[in-house]
């Protein structure tokens, strides 16, 4: 345990001196502050009229980014510290295997994570200076899909990382599978398939796979409790799994899936060569 | 102490360790010489249980892959090249010792024997050091804590001439209750420190010999240099040993013992200039 949290210590010190964490902060900051001052949380005529708008947009807009950031930093920096030799190094100091790659994942997560949860918390303490309601159960599902969010991405980073052999494979790899993801996002790509033929089954398990449009659909159904804005295919979801069903499952399938992939990366990288 | 039994290693088609055996026993000091590709970082990482192989490594009759705290407790290394970690260097000194159950002061005294005051570069990131500094550092980590095995990897290629016999003079301290691998290119970069010779070629053991070990890795010689004209370029060279002269012609410094082969090698190249060549060891 001792070694584990030696390991999260030096990666989040490691990650807080480095470029992309400043990027990143600045980011998530921004899109917060960017929403007030644009006026995008205003309704024309009412003014702000309270939280949920603002959180929504941020989520949305969090959910195109956080997993490509997320992906891309984590294999960069695994992979490419096993490139530059600090594997090999750091791995000769006797460090327990399943700590060191526990330790840097938790370390990762809470440097990933932070940046994105402030910057809901500036949302919040916005909204409590302009005297709006604020809606704490949508506050907390919205962190808890965050976090799940983050965590189902750097275990595919991490699974990434340690199957690839070099950092140019990893980020290529990464940058694949994000936009994977994304193609299986857009109800045009879904809708085509069903020109084409594909059943409607098949259509409703690639959405209810793709832990971005679980996300999403998670995300939307906090907003719009029927689903209004998603049309028809809301009939299947709420009618398969219920309002409280399909949250609970917008927060246990991505959780599964990112804890899947970081024990599948822990797998191979303790069986194969560390450096 | 340690066993290698058949150990072969190979990347895709390519065999780069070809059944090894050796046994390395306490008070066991090898050069590990061979060119490049030969195999000495592969060895090393097997050792270190970094790679998986064929055959069979045991260090107190356990496995580094499969008891690694166990085992590389017992490890202190310093690689060939120094790992461009962005961790200050207190940080770094504070993590390795955490790790080994060690107290950080003893290898901020090493730095300090090496010449390089640590706390000084505390906060300074340890890729931003010069080679020699990141050299003394890892040399630090590894002296620095208690190690029944050091593996090192070209580890004075670095260090000025100062830094070189205090390097000698701290394992001259661990020489009786350690065994040593020091890898290098060349022989006699290594030569004088050493009592036994291990040379791999593709991935085979080619020589396993043991050397005369008389040269104490404490001992300073004290040099005079005498050439038959001044020369700018032998000035330069002979300078960075920390000679000094007059008037060009007569050179007087000292040498750390076990670096005398390769201040021979240095003056070898301006065989044609030298007058004569005195080298008396200092008494203790």
């Amino acid at each position: 345990m001792k070694h584990l949290l030696l390991t999260a210590m030096a990666d989040i010190n490691e990650s807080l001196r480095s470029r992309w964490f400043i990027i990143y902060t600045l980011i998530f900051g921004g899109i917060v502050v960017a929403l007030f001052i644009t006026g995008l949380t205003e309704s024309r005529v009412m003014g702000f009229t309270g939280l949920s708008r603002t959180l929504v947009t941020y989520l949305q807009i969090t959910m195109a980014i956080l997993p490509v950031f997320v992906l891309l930093t984590t294999v960069r920096s695994v992979a490419g510290d096993r490139e530059a030799g600090i594997f090999e190094y750091l791995l000769s100091l006797p460090v327990g295997l399943a700590s060191w790659y526990w330790g840097k994942i938790l370390g990762r997560f809470v440097v990933v994570f932070l940046p994105v949860v402030l910057a809901m918390m500036l949302a919040v303490v916005w909204a409590a200076i302009k005297g709006a309601e604020i809606p704490w159960g949508q506050v907390f599902f919205y962190t808890l899909m965050l976090l799940v969010l983050a965590w189902c991405f750097l275990g595919i980073g991490m699974l990434i990382s340690s199957l690839a052999r070099s950092a140019d494979v990893a980020q290529g790899a990464a940058f694949i599978i994000w936009l994977v993801l994304l193609l299986f996002l857009d109800l045009i790509l879904l809708g085509i398939m069903i020109q084409n033929g594909s059943t409607a089954d098949t259509v409703v398990l690639i959405a209810l796979l793709n832990p971005l449009q679980v996300f999403r659909t998670g995300a939307m159904m906090l907003f719009d409790p029927q689903l209004v804005l998603l049309g028809p295919s809301a009939w299947v979801i709420l009618d398969t799994f219920g309002h409280t069903g399909y949250l609970i499952y917008s927060i246990v399938y991505p959780l599964l899936l990112g804890t899947l992939c970081a024990w599948l990366g822990y797998f191979f990288f303790k069986r194969g060569d560390l450096p | 102490m340690i066993t290698i039994h058949d150990l072969s290693k190979t990347f895709r088609k390519n065999k780069v360790l070809d059944g090894i055996a050796l046994n390395i026993n306490r008070g066991d000091r090898i050069a590990l010489v061979g060119s490049n590709g030969a195999g000495k970082t592969t060895l090393i990482r097997c050792l270190l249980g970094e790679y998986v192989h064929e055959g069979e490594v045991l260090m107190d009759n356990m496995q580094p892959r499969l008891h690694r705290k166990d085992v590389l407790k017992k490890i202190g290394f310093v690689p060939q090249i120094p790992p461009p970690l962005k961790m200050p260097v207190g940080q770094l000194i504070n993590f390795s010792a955490a790790v080994c159950d060690s107290d950080p002061e003893k290898m901020y005294a090493v730095s300090d024997k090496l010449g390089l005051d640590a706390s000084k570069f505390k906060h300074q990131p340890f890729v931003k050091l010069s080679g020699g500094q990141k050299q003394k550092m890892l040399i630090s980590i590894a002296l620095g804590r208690a190690s029944e095995f050091l593996i090192m990897d070209e580890p004075a290629a670095n260090l000025d001439p100062e830094a070189r016999h205090s390097f000698f003079s701290l394992l001259e301290e661990k020489k009786k209750d350690t065994a040593m691998i020091i890898s290098s290119h060349r022989l006699d970069e290594v030569a004088s420190l050493v009592n036994r010779v291990v040379e791999l070629d593709q991935g085979k053991v080619v020589l396993n010999d043991q050397v005369a070990d008389e040269v104490d890795m404490d001992s300073i010689l004290d040099c005079e240099v005498r050439l038959l004209r001044p020369v700018t370029a032998f000035a330069k060279t002979i300078g960075d040993w920390g000679f000094v002269s007059d008037d060009g012609i007569i050179w007087k410094g000292a040498v750390a013992g076990p670096d005398r082969l390769r201040f021979l090698g240095v003056l070898s190249r301006y065989a044609g200039l030298l007058g004569g060549i005195k080298m008396e060891e200092e008494k203790k």
